[in-house]
């Protein structure tokens, strides 16, 4: 028993130090080993992790410098081990001045590679896709420009179902409780796909991890961002409204169904041909307060 | 000594206060407005950590178990409520009113019945906000942040909460107007600026801070009112309007504020260390010029709690190298209480215990703090469960523990009875681990990607969201002990003997008897008192 | 009457017209914008279309695409969306381009159109001559009318920049304040 829980306990320990030096894979899948930022699949997603461990690592050092100075301080002059006070150590100008500077340092040297990927990020130019995402409650709106494929994209039944009140059904018996949605956006892989954002009630976020992406969608404004996906990491990744937006602010997440070039070719040609024989007026300005009604 | 003992008897005399409930309602005596404040801050934090433990109850594991989404959120955005302004704001201004007058030698607040006003605001105020839980459509459910378009969509509670914010505001400002002016114009002589203790210091620019931006916060709410009511458009795309210009001047308010939280700590923590290490504070100035500098640069560095709404790229670089220099002033104040404890002669009763903790636990919020700081990383960590560990970091074991460490460092001075330090030493350690079981954890949520503010998760975060929550009915239940034993203190405490309550302590209101006289410092203290309070 | 009294009494009156000066203030900024405008050209439009005349020298070595996109506020009732969702256009000419407008409201109703700019820092060099997002717009019971929008960008137009979005959002009267839910 005892035997048990101390080994349990050292993979805890283990999982701790293992994933905090980088070295778990990023989507484990069980609760305790998710401990750190995902490293995603794009490279500016890669970029922010880079930074995000750099600046965590220098944490950890000054912290340790630190906290140690303090737990010598406390463990060695304590009354009860006969420490007498030194009363005249009130000031020292070369001390302080040292402890000013060097922080300034080291900030310099978080800011540089800081502001380098802040300016990668903010180049929007040179865009191969522009799709609109709009931010409504509850739910997201995709519009492919360039082909006016668009549709929206909820929550989907099982979840909806399964989150409800005290509605008995068990949220692990829910394939991706509360991350999946009905309709996904899909996007291609190698492509640098720009983004739209705009809301249509109030304020929403559009957050998918593994990009490193999220803006904020404002109803009346456009924001723009955009992501490039590996060429080799098609898939599904998942994200969530990260901005407050009412009642089911917590049950619109975000599907992206990233997949090769061709098959997206494909999927966009199905898609426009479905939407045409549809024939319903056309998507450029879908009511979305009917739909988020409905929905 | 025998000049401290004539001074006792002196005041013994002339002790005549209003019995009953008129010594209450029409105080104006600086002792009993404060003890009104931290009553009713204690109160405040109570019920804003009720409403915590319903939110971590209904995260404890995922699905829908105990309230509706739409009450959960009124219960984010009323738990803030509640701690920020109804708990430890006024629980500092309690703190001032108690310590100001002893700590410069002055026999009151220089302006008693605006002292009373702006404390008997505060019961109608958030009376008024209370209350709005009952009206139909609930208590604000838009967060504390007030963000349009969402806030006007709450029904009959939105103009309770702008009119409670009104009236909290005024409060504060009152409550700041007087500590100015007490610490400017009641000065014993021979009191200069720089003879001050620091949580005179902390607190006077604190004030500073409270009368610069809690207009900003009225008026920023009163622009909501009208677009609510009255057809204007400040924040509405409509009518030319900009959502986002309310985020800007929110947080114009907002991160001065969370300085209005935290500095007072510093000054407390600033009293403690010393007097616990039997050592003067290390670097006085430097403290009081890190202060003053972290007071100006949160007027310019706003923007760092919205770079995801869309700023042009050089506004991002100003706003997080604005930010980063933050760092500066606030690590010359941890490495100041460190080599005040180098060399010292520590003990560790409770005040000294919350006080390392807060340089612990409060260091570890400035660490993520920092993280925040660097725009890329901050669009992963933004409005997730990291940003929500790291003002929890910064406001529980740093102003909260500040507070505590405050009311346990002079709670001798004030009722004359030494508390049970034990239990004392119960209600740190509990609160220590069960604090850090409670907020630790939601680092690695947050990175693993779980926003805030949702009313239930994927499965994925579950076993984390456990422990948090654990932690999190651990640290309030470990509260209940803090009221029991200033009860217990107050009731059955033993006899403080002579003027300082501890051996290391130095300053002027340790030149008063124990408990301190009803009106204190009615002929100024001496300059030797002076002299010997300033030790540095 | 004591020295106190009258300090008092003197001190109440300035706080009374400071108040008084601080709410007249608000009334004087009427005139005051007027004035501000006036000295800096904000929003006048001869002094736009000068302006506009100063940087007509189109710049056929460059070209940049100009996309277009329209959206309802949440009332909806409103079928509105450009003509063309994207021009190519040379920095220095004006061009014009058309967003049609379909009231299905079922009454007459007045609608507003707010531009907006993306990237957001492009907007110092893009200017309107005209637009129909510049006054409210009057619709008939189920009118559908064509509405016109005149631009030109600035050559200033920083080198990186390939591409701007133009993007309306159509406010009708009844969308001011988003209903409670």
């Amino acid at each position: 028993m005892i035997r048990a829980k101390m080994a349990q306990f050292a993979k805890l320990a283990a999982a701790l130090v293992l994933s905090f030096a980088g070295s778990l894979p990023a989507h484990a899948e069980s609760g305790w080993g998710l401990l750190n930022m995902t490293q995603g699949v794009t490279e500016i997603s890669r970029k922010i992790y880079d930074l995000h461990m750099e600046i965590f690592w220098i944490c950890v050092i000054i912290a340790v410098i630190v906290f140690g100075a303090m737990i010598w301080s406390i463990v060695t002059y304590r009354k009860s081990k006969g420490a007498v006070a030194d009363v005249t150590l009130v000031h020292n100008t070369k001390v302080e001045l040292i402890w000013t500077t060097i922080p300034v340092v080291i900030l310099v040297f978080m800011a540089v590679p800081a502001a380098r990927t802040l300016v990668e990020i903010e180049d929007t130019t040179k865009t191969d896709l522009s799709i609109k995402v709009t931010g409504f409650q509850w739910g997201w709106q995709y519009d492919y420009l360039d082909s006016g494929v668009a549709y929206f994209s909820r929550l989907d039944r099982k979840s909806d179902a399964a989150r409800e009140l005290m509605s008995g059904i068990d949220p692990t018996t829910v394939d991706h409780y509360l991350l999946s949605v009905d309709k996904p956006l899909v996007v291609p892989v190698g492509m640098k796909v720009r983004l739209l954002i705009t809301g249509a009630d109030v304020i929403h976020s559009w957050w998918v991890p593994a990009f490193g992406v999220k803006k904020d969608a404002i109803p009346g404004f456009v924001n723009e961002a955009w992501f490039k996906v590996d060429t080799d990491k098609p898939g599904l990744y998942r994200g969530q409204c990260a901005e407050l937006c009412g009642r089911d602010h917590g049950f619109m997440p975000i599907v992206v169904d990233v997949r090769s070039k061709a098959d997206f070719e494909a999927w966009l040609k199905d898609k426009a041909a479905e939407q045409k024989q549809a024939a319903a007026p056309p998507a450029a300005a879908p009511d979305v307060a009917t739909a988020a009604a409905a929905g | 000594m025998a000049e401290q003992h004539a001074h006792a008897a002196e005041h013994d005399d002339h002790d005549h206060k209003p019995h009953g409930w008129r010594r209450w309602v029409y105080a104006t005596n600086h002792k009993d407005i404060g003890t009104m404040y931290l009553i009713f801050a204690c109160t405040m934090f109570f019920i804003g950590g009720a409403m915590a433990m319903v939110i971590r109850l209904e995260l404890f594991k995922p699905g829908m178990q105990f309230v509706d989404p739409q009450f959960f959120n009124s219960m984010t955005t009323m738990h803030a409520l509640m701690m920020i302004f109804g708990a430890v704001m006024p629980a500092w201004t309690g703190l001032a009113n108690w310590m100001i007058p002893l700590q410069v030698g002055a026999p009151d607040m220089a302006l008693p019945r605006l002292n009373n006003f702006s404390f008997w605001i505060l019961p109608f105020a958030f009376t008024l906000l209370l209350s709005s839980l009952f009206v139909p459509g609930g208590a604000p459910a838009g967060g504390w942040t007030m963000y349009p378009p969402l806030v006007l969509q709450n029904g009959a509670s939105f103009p309770m909460l702008i009119f409670s914010i009104h009236l909290m505001g005024a409060s504060s400002i009152l409550g700041a107007i007087n500590v100015v002016v007490t610490i400017m114009n009641l000065r014993a002589p021979g009191m200069t600026l720089l003879r001050m203790p620091l949580f005179v210091w902390t607190w006077l620019i604190t004030a500073y801070l409270l009368i610069a931006v809690m207009p900003v916060l009225a008026g920023a709410v009163t622009m909501l009112l009208t677009d609510h009511f009255f057809g204007t458009t400040f924040f509405t795309a409509a009518g030319g309007g900009d959502p986002v210009m309310f985020q800007h001047i929110f947080w114009f308010f907002g991160h001065p504020e969370v300085y209005i939280l935290i500095l007072p700590a510093f000054g407390i923590v600033s009293e403690i260390i010393p007097t616990f290490s039997r050592k003067p504070l290390f670097g006085y100035e430097a403290m009081v010029y890190a202060t003053a500098s972290i007071a100006f640069l949160s007027f310019i560095v706003w923007a760092h709690h919205m770079f995801t709404v869309g700023m042009p790229l050089a506004a991002q670089l100003f706003f997080m190298l604005s930010t980063m220099l933050i760092a500066i002033p606030t690590g010359v104040k941890v490495f100041n209480w460190t080599t005040t404890m180098f060399r010292g002669s520590l003990t560790f009763e409770p005040p000294m215990l919350f006080a390392i903790a807060f340089l612990f636990l409060f260091s570890i919020g400035g660490f993520s703090g920092l993280m925040l700081a660097i725009v890329p990383a901050d669009y992963q960590y933004q409005d997730t469960y990291f940003v929500v560990a790291h003002f929890h970091y910064v406001l529980v074991p740093g102003a909260i523990f500040g507070i505590m460490a405050g009311v346990y460092y002079w709670l001798p001075k004030w009722v004359g009875n030494m508390y049970d330090q034990t239990l004392a030493k119960w209600h740190f350690w509990l609160s220590t681990i069960f604090v850090n079981v409670l907020f630790f954890p939601q680092h690695f949520l947050g990175l693993a990607g779980m926003p805030r503010r949702i009313p239930d998760y994927a499965v994925q975060f579950t076993d984390w969201n456990m422990v948090s929550s654990i932690g999190g009915f651990g640290f309030g239940l470990a509260q209940l002990l803090f009221p029991y034993l200033i009860w217990k203190c107050v009731k059955s405490g033993e006899r403080v003997v002579g003027n300082k309550a501890w051996e290391g302590a130095h300053g002027l209101e340790w030149e008063l008897p124990s408990p301190a006289p009803y009106h204190s410092w009615g002929t100024p203290p001496s300059e030797t008192m002076i002299a010997r309070g300033a030790a540095h | 009457m004591t020295d106190f009294k009258r300090a008092n009494l003197s001190m109440t009156w300035k706080l009374l017209a400071i108040a008084l000066g601080a709410f007249g203030f608000g009334f004087a900024l009427v005139p005051l914008y007027n004035v501000l405008c006036s000295v800096t050209g904000y929003g006048d439009q001869t002094k736009l279309l000068q302006r506009v005349k100063a940087i007509e020298h189109p710049d056929p070595s460059r070209t940049v695409t100009i996309e277009f996109l329209a959206d309802v506020a949440s009332s909806g009732g409103w079928d509105f969306r450009p003509v063309v969702r994207t021009i190519e256009v040379h920095p220095g000419q004006i061009y014009s381009a058309e967003f049609i407008a379909h009231n299905l409201t079922g009454h007459a109703s007045t609608a507003q159109a707010v531009p907006n700019i993306a990237p957001s820092m492009v907007a110092a060099y893009f200017h309107k001559t005209e637009c129909f997002c510049f006054s409210p717009q009057h619709f008939a019971l189920n009118e559908e009318r064509k509405m016109p929008v005149r631009f030109i960008v600035d050559p200033a137009l920083p080198k990186h920049v390939d591409r701007i979005t133009l993007a309306y959002t159509f406010y009708d009267e009844s969308s001011r304040v988003s209903s409670a839910r």
